[in-house]
């Protein structure tokens, strides 16, 4: 189908950005940033703004810089600019491995990280690194600038704490340390799908012992999150597959599982320890 | 119906200029505006591919992007490919290795072929599958576009050695 009328007010700064979403939003205006969720939910007719404020004009927003410690991501920097590290440590490895699970080559020229985090996706792969990393979220309106911890940026499933008149500016990652070994697993049905499960884990490993441990499941729940009861079972122990394998266990009972047609339950439950398991021992071999 | 706005749109190296609604994608402009039909529609939400154009030399979805969101761009389609002295070498390739049968993800696959061999002439084999996993094809079983892409990617990169 054809996307319903709206008009097209394209923006040159973040200024006047938000000065056109404070007009605009209480008369069904909202943001267009890579397009990539948007538009096919208007071309299906889901989604019907009456304005859209296009923000791929804003020079400043292409903003990609590591400074103190934290990678920033403004919000026009693409899936693509992932694909290969955009920092030489953890992190920019990280990333890499995870842009390649999201959609299709030709979306990722397209689609942005902080659009994903806009969109709130349950299966989006930004947002679960986003919760389990610890992101901030910068929300500016002609209100005023906030920053937003990720946990509590998502309230369910495409919810966030976004107001009808924030533009979400920038993202913030904080690196990991030099030491710190990350793994990432997806499952999905065919390449380029959303995930059923997936999971994201990290842990550094001091005098044999694992520290700082976390886990992070998406695509399972209304939103990714992480799994204090699994990151329990990691902390001090050694790295070893009975471990990856008990905490992966943790981590399927501790969740509650989004049901649809095709999904059980209980098949998304076995999909979560195996996929725990996995990236936990993607990251065990994470020695560079 | 919105007002319509007048933009220019270069396609292939030529400038056409179009008056559109925003709500028109970057598809339908080609088509139905500029008359350049050789890109086709299959989903129109992103899913299939079979309206890939190259926009500043990188792949895109032409119904995931509104016709006034790329002026100022250049844009490559289907028609780009061949010019007096024949066929693109793809389009040899795809007839050389039977990789269409009905040819409506023709025009797609062939684009984003075209926009990847450009950005990476050494893309490796895996890689290479994993690009083209973006598109559907309904007819050959992809194998046929697989071994037609990576002949030619060969074929250059043993040009390029005899070059040297
Ligand atoms: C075939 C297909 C497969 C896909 N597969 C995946 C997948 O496997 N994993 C995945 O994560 N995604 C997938 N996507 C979605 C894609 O990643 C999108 O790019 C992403 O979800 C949204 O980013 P965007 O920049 O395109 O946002 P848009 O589509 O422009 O916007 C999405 C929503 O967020 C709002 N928004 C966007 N940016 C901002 C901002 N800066 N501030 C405030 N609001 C904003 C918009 O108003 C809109 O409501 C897929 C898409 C397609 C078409
Ligand atoms: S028509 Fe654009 S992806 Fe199917
Ligand atoms: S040749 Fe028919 S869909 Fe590909």
């Amino acid at each position: 189908m054809k996307p319903a009328p709206f008009q097209w007010h394209p923006a040159s700064s973040l200024d006047e950005a938000v000065a056109l979403l404070a007009r605009y939003a209480p008369e069904d205006g909202r943001v267009i940033a890579g397009g990539q969720s948007l538009v096919p939910s208007m071309a299906l007719r889901v989604a019907l703004p009456a304005h859209l404020i296009d923000i791929n004009g804003i020079a400043s927003l292409a903003r990609l810089e590591v400074e103190a410690g934290r990678l920033s991501i403004g919000a026009c920097v693409r899936h693509a600019a992932f694909e290969h590290p955009v920092e030489p440590g953890v992190l920019g490895r990280l990333l890499a491995t995870v842009a390649a699970n999201i959609a299709h080559a030709p979306i990722r020229t397209r689609g942005t990280f902080c659009g994903s985090l806009a969109n709130a996706d349950p299966a989006s792969e930004w947002c679960l690194v986003a919760a389990t990393l610890g992101a901030t979220l910068v929300a500016v309106s002609a209100r005023g600038t906030r920053e937003v911890a990720a946990a509590d940026w998502f309230h369910g499933i495409m919810t966030t704490a976004l107001a009808e008149d924030e533009l979400l500016a920038e993202a913030r990652l904080p690196l990991l340390a030099t030491d710190a070994r990350a793994g990432f697993h997806e499952f999905s049905r065919r390449a380029g799908d959303y995930a059923l499960a997936m999971s994201l884990c990290t842990f550094r490993v001091v005098e044999g012992r694992m520290r700082e441990a976390r886990v992070g499941v998406g695509g399972v729940e209304p939103q990714p999150r992480r799994i204090p009861e699994a990151e329990r079972l990691l902390e001090g122990e050694r790295p070893e597959p009975e471990t990856f394998a008990r905490a992966a266990r943790a981590a399927a009972d501790a969740v509650d599982p989004l049901e649809d047609i095709r999904t059980r339950a209980a098949y998304r439950r076995d999909l979560v320890a195996a996929s725990v398991r996995r990236s936990l021992q993607a990251a065990c071999d994470d020695t560079h | 119906m919105t007002p319509r706005i007048d933009i220019t749109l270069n396609v292939n190296g030529s400038d056409h200029d179009i008056r559109v609604e925003p709500r028109r994608t970057l598809a339908d402009a080609l088509r139905q505006d500029c008359g350049l039909t050789g890109t086709n529609v299959g989903c129109e939400h992103g899913v299939c591919g079979a309206c890939t154009v190259l926009l500043d030399g990188e792949p895109v979805r032409s119904c995931l992007m509104f016709a006034v969101q790329a002026q100022g761009r250049r844009l490559r389609t289907v028609e780009g490919l061949a010019n007096a002295e024949g066929l693109h070498p793809l389009q040899q390739a795809f007839t050389d290795h039977h990789a269409l049968q009905c040819g409506y993800c023709t025009p797609g696959f062939l684009m984003l072929a075209a926009g990847t061999l450009e950005r990476h002439p050494d893309i490796d084999d895996e890689s290479l599958r994993e690009v083209l996993s973006s598109n559907l094809c309904r007819c050959t079983g992809y194998q046929n576009i697989l071994r037609a892409v990576r002949a030619v990617r060969d074929s250059r990169r043993l040009a390029r050695e005899d070059a040297r």
